[in-house]
Parts: structure tokens; sequence; C-alpha cells
């Protein structure tokens, strides 16, 4: 496994005083590690993600933040004060569940109120109801206050969920894949709402999902997370760029993989040798010793698939042709290779024609754009 | 087979409906109808023995529900924050409670209840002054407990299903809206549990008010409304004794049925926010 990498330590909003932290939190379910030593740091108005398969450890790693849950070890800090044995209710973040979890028996206004109202003295009403009205505003459903939450649809439920949440100005918005029980375009707006909601109120949002898409086209930044660890976390260009391993590669966007072992290596220059025979260079991307196995990954957008062969080319058979509007995604087969995945824009497959299944062609790819990565 | 289930039924339900014609029959046989009348009712409800028993039933049953659905409501509670196999175990004992005969339960307290008395109450005698000590016996206390122990445990059944389907992150969404404990439970838990609890509420009344096993061991030299019909129909069947058993009959079927519709109509609201 590899230790914990940040790429992203060049990006100029990584430099913001931090509004949370995390030192060596652990948690442990039984004999399940479900947070293993997480140690980072979250940017004030910073949007991070947390992405991961299931099982990985991202809720955990939210709801220690939350305060529901306690680390086993290990500190949690939030705008400079330890927090690690504060309760939930004395902490000033807020939460958007996955399933909302809106209160049943109360209308949208007061679900949204209800946070302010829990501060002693009572808040004066006049003033809780304007910033209700303002946090509804800001989600698109001013005049839905007196609605009963069941009279409201799925993505006007995780609105609710969301101004009651942003109501109270939290130091750290967390949103555990609060999009995921909506449909397609849904998403997609909610996405976008999501993004310039965060912008508006400059509010640090923390997000959980296991939608690369999600996490690639909202975050500043990504912590991939396996095994209750982040393995790489830094922006989504360097992520995609220039994962440390074959698992990153493989979870931040397509990419095809060549196994073999490494046979030359220079400062950044390597060459892996596949089981027959054939050698491929590449930039070389995390720590790898020579001679050990490797594997090299190629962006589907990368490869060039053409009809007559040039130097260095290999010759594939097509299998299939997926239309995708400003790209057309074609599966070729290479005989020693396996299946690969590429990407061909509009332009170049109108200049260059395309291509059925059955068809023959040949692809190659400039020796620079292939990242050779440990197998993992 | 048809034919065996219409049986079933009659046999079910044909003395309960001879027994609230004949309530409306206007002569003192309860053989044969001769006309309808209201009269036993109002003799019923005039016989001082009837209103006295009357009173002592609802007296007990009304306390006996209000401490079933409390201390029931918190021992469902804690039991919703155990884990494991305490709280498979606790469950099943809490089954098998409703499920002992009642005759097994009015025997119990009677012996627990007497042995009790047999030490507080030379205790008692030690304590207070010569002559004016306080003797425990069997009652008042003695049926409001012994009934308020069966009916907890079916407040903590229909508790525990309610719980059980409740979401558990709306407790932890107050909780991350600056909520404490104590505030989570008066606005969220009990808002959502509190059809349960009323419902709870009624069923225990409904079972103390018609209760007569266990009443009949633990009730001392007080009388019960059913321990009122079960003596004086020893001196035979009279129109007076069917017209309070449909009196209590009506009470507890609409008591049952609200506690039903109460307990339908709580979970829809319930199901909405995960819609
Ligand atoms: N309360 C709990 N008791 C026991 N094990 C738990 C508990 N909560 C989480 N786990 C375990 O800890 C690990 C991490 O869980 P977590 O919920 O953080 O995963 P996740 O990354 O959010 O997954 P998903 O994408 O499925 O939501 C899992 O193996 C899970 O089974
Ligand atoms: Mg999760």
């Amino acid at each position: 496994m590899q230790s914990q990498f940040d790429s992203g330590a060049k990006d100029q909003k990584a430099n913001r005083p931090l509004v949370a932290e995390f030192r060596a939190a652990t948690k442990r379910y039984g004999t399940v590690l479900a947070a293993d030593a997480l140690s980072f740091g979250i940017g004030k108005g910073e949007f991070l993600s947390f992405l991961g398969p299931s099982g990985c450890g991202k809720t955990t790693a939210l709801r220690m933040l939350a305060g529901f849950e306690t680390p086993t070890s290990g500190e949690v800090y939030l705008d400079g004060e330890r927090v690690t044995d504060v309760p939930a209710y004395r902490r000033p973040v807020n939460m958007v569940f996955q399933h909302y979890a809106l209160f049943p028996h109360m209308t949208v206004a007061q679900n949204i109120s209800y946070g302010l109202m829990q501060h002693r003295p009572r808040p004066d009403r006049a003033d809780v109801a304007r910033k209700v009205d303002r946090a509804l505003d800001m989600v698109r459903l001013s005049g839905f206050g007196p609605r009963r939450i069941w009279e409201m649809s799925g993505g006007q439920q995780q609105r609710v969920a969301l101004a009651r949440a942003i109501v109270n100005e939290p130091k750290v918005l967390l949103l555990d894949e609060p999009l995921a029980a909506l449909d397609r375009k849904l998403r997609r707006e909610m996405q976008i709402e999501l993004q310039t909601l965060q912008r508006q109120l400059g509010i640090t949002f923390v997000l959980v999902t296991h939608d690369q898409e999600e996490a690639l086209s909202m975050s500043d930044r990504i912590c991939i997370m396996r095994g209750g660890r982040i393995v790489q976390s830094g922006s989504p260009n360097a992520l995609y760029d220039q994962p440390i391993s074959r698992y990153v590669a493989d979870f931040v966007g397509k990419s095809n993989f060549i196994d073999g072992r490494l046979t030359a290596l220079s400062a950044t220059e390597g060459q892996i040798e596949t089981p027959v025979g054939q050698r491929f260079a590449g930039r070389v991307s995390g720590a790898l010793p020579l001679g050990s196995k490797a594997v090299l990954s190629i962006r589907p957008e990368q490869i060039d698939l053409a009809k007559s062969a040039r130097t260095g080319a290999e010759a594939v058979t097509v299998i299939n042709r997926i239309f995708l509007g400003e790209h057309t995604e074609y599966l070729v087969r290479h005989a020693s290779l396996g299946d690969l995945l590429v990407l061909v824009a509009r332009q170049a497959e109108a200049s260059a024609g395309s291509f059925a299944p059955g068809d023959a062609g040949f692809i190659s790819w400039a020796p620079e754009t292939g990242l050779i990565l440990p197998q993992d | 087979m048809r034919l065996y289930a219409f049986a079933v039924y009659l046999f079910l339900y044909l003395p309960i409906a001879v027994i609230a014609i004949f309530s409306f029959n206007a002569g003192r046989h309860a053989s044969q109808f001769t006309g309808f009348s209201v009269q036993w009712y109002g003799k019923a409800l005039s016989n001082p023995f009837v209103t006295e028993a009357l009173w002592t039933s609802f007296i007990v049953a009304l306390t006996s529900a209000l401490i079933a659905s409390v201390f029931g409501t918190m021992a469902a509670l804690a039991l919703q924050g155990m884990k494991g196999r305490v709280r498979v175990v606790a469950d099943a004992l809490i089954y098998v409670a409703v499920m002992v005969p009642g005759i097994v339960i009015g025997i119990a307290t009677l012996i627990a209840l007497v042995t009790l008395f047999g030490w507080i109450n030379p205790l008692l005698a030690l304590l207070a002054p010569e002559g004016q000590a306080p003797q425990l016996s069997m009652g008042y206390g003695s049926l409001i407990a012994a009934h308020a122990l069966f009916s907890m445990s079916l407040v903590i059944i229909i508790l525990r299903a309610r719980l059980a389907g409740m979401d558990r992150s709306l407790m932890e969404a107050s909780a991350d809206l600056y909520a404490s404990p104590f505030a989570t439970f008066r606005q969220v838990t009990l808002p959502l549990i509190f059809p349960g609890i009323l419902a709870g509420f009624l069923l225990s009344f409904t079972f103390s008010f018609d209760d007569f096993i266990i009443a009949f061991f633990v009730a001392g030299s007080e009388t019960t409304l059913p321990i009122y019909v079960f003596s004086s129909i020893r001196r035979g069947v009279t129109p007076e004794i069917n017209a309070i058993g449909t009196m209590v009959l009506v009470v507890s079927l609409l008591l049952l049925v609200a506690a039903q519709v109460i307990l339908r109509r709580g979970p829809k609201k319930e199901g909405a926010d995960a819609a």
C-alpha cells in the first residue's frame, strides 16, 4: 500500500488556513479498520471530496468530523481546537444526510429553522423567519416553507436538507453522498447548484462520494481512499495526470493498463517489458525499483487510431463503437495486449474516417503520454 | 370448510350477540325476549354497587395504563440503545411476559406482594409510633401494580416496533443541528413515537378495565367491574348484567379501534421522509 502522498501541495489553494484537521485519526470496529491513521487538513473555503469504493471508510471519516463517531485513537481539530471528544451537538459543523433525514413531523420551514431554534437564549422569531426565507431562496424553494415534507419531491427534499444545513452558517458543511438518490439529470443540476452555492457562501464543503465524475467536476481537491487510508490527494487535474498507482489511475477517469516488468529506469523515464517481450517507454510515477512489477497506463484519449500502419503502431481489430456526441469510444482488440479503449474526438474522426466493428486499424501513442505505475 | 369457518364464527360471536340483544330486553328473564327497553342500563347505572365497581375499575385502569405507558416507554428506549445478545434476550423475555397466562401472573403477583408486605409491615410497625403504623395490604395499590406490570410489556412491544422502524439518522440530524440529547428526545423522538405511546396507553387501559383473572387474585377487598359481574352472576344472569357487559364491550371495542387507527396512521407520516 502506498504511503500518503499529497500531490496537490503545489496547488495555490492548498495554502489556505486550515479549518479542520485529522491527526492520525483511527477508527476500529471490532477487527475492521475503518479509518487507518488518517492525517490531513481541510483548508478554509475548500471543496474537498473523499472518493473511494464502498466500505473504504469515507463515511467513517465524515462522521468523525461531525462528531457521531469518536476516533479509537488520534485527534480531530476544528478551527484550531481539539474536538476529538466533543459531541456532535457542540460542533460548528452541519451535515447533509444521504437520505436527507428531514423531520417528518415538521414543515419545511420548521425543519430549516430547527438548528437556529436550538440556541439559548431563543433567537428572535422575525430574525429566524428572515434567515429561513433567505435559505429557501438560496436553494430556489421560495414559498415552500409551510409545506409538509412528504409533499416535496426527492430533489426538493434534497434542497430542503441543504437549506437546513447552510442556514446555520457552519464552519464546515459535510455531505454524505447527497446526490446518490437523485436521477442523472437532477444530479447534474444539483452538482452545479452545490458548486455555485459553495462559491457564494464561502463555506468549506466536504463531500463523500463514490462517483468519480461528481468528485472530479466539483472539488478543489480529492482524497482517494482505500481500506481506511488516503492513497493520494490532490486537485482533479493532478490526480488525472499524475496518479501514483494503478488504483488511483483506475479510479480517476478511464485508463488502459498494460502489465509488465520495469526493465529500464532513468530520472523520470522508464521502460516496461510485457510477458511476451514487447517493450514500451513511459514516464515513471511513484516509487518503483528496477525489475519490479509495473503497469503502463494510457488514457483512451491519448491513443491514436488510424487506418494505415505507421512506425511503432500496433495492429488491432475494432470490436465495438460507441458514439458519445463529442467523442466516439472504440473498443479494440490487440493480439497480446488484450482489449483497449480508444477515445476519438469528433473532429479527428471527421478527418480520418470512422471505423465499424470488425475493421482493422492501427493504434499508437506518444511515449511521454504513457505512465508507468506500481502494480497494486 | 366454509361451513366450518361459519360455525366457528357463530360460536365466537353468537353468545356475545345474545348478551347485547338481551340487554335491551324489557322482561326480567334472560331466556325470553319480551320487548325493547333500555331500562336495564338505567338500573345498572343507578346501582351503587355497579357505579362503585365501575369507578374502581376506571381508576385502576387509568393509573396502571399511565404507569405502564411511562415506564414502558422508558424501557423501550433503553432497549433500543442496547446491542447484540443482551437485546435479543431482553426482547424475547418481553414476548414471554405477554404470553404468560393471567392466572400465573395473578398468583405470582399475589405471592410476591404478600411476601413483600410480610417484610415491610413489621418494619413500618417499628418505625411508626405505637398503633399508628400503616398496614400495607391488597387493594388499589396491588391491583394497579399488577396491571401496570403486565401492560408494560404491551407498551414495550408496540414501541419497540415503532422505534425499530424509525430512521436513526433523524436523531443524528437533530444532534447535528445543535440539539442536546434531551432536546432531541423532546423535539424528535417523542413526537414520532407518541402515537405508539398513545396506542399502548389505550391497549393497557382496555386490558386493565376488562381483566378478571389477575384482579381476582390481587384485588383484596376492592371490587372491580369484572369481579362484580362475576360475583353477581352466581346469583343468576340478569338483564342488568347483560347491560353492563354490553357497555364494557362497546367501550373496549372503541378503545381498541382507536388504538389501531392511531398505530396505522403513524408510520405513513414517518415513511414519507425517505421517499
Ligand atoms: N457501526 C459500524 N459497526 C461496524 N462496522 C462498521 C460500522 N460502520 C462502518 N463499519 C465498517 O467500516 C468500514 C468503513 O465503512 P464506511 O461506512 O466508512 O464506508 P464507506 O466508504 O462510507 O462506504 P459506502 O460507499 O458503502 O458508504 C466498512 O467495512 C464497514 O463495514
Ligand atoms: Mg458511506
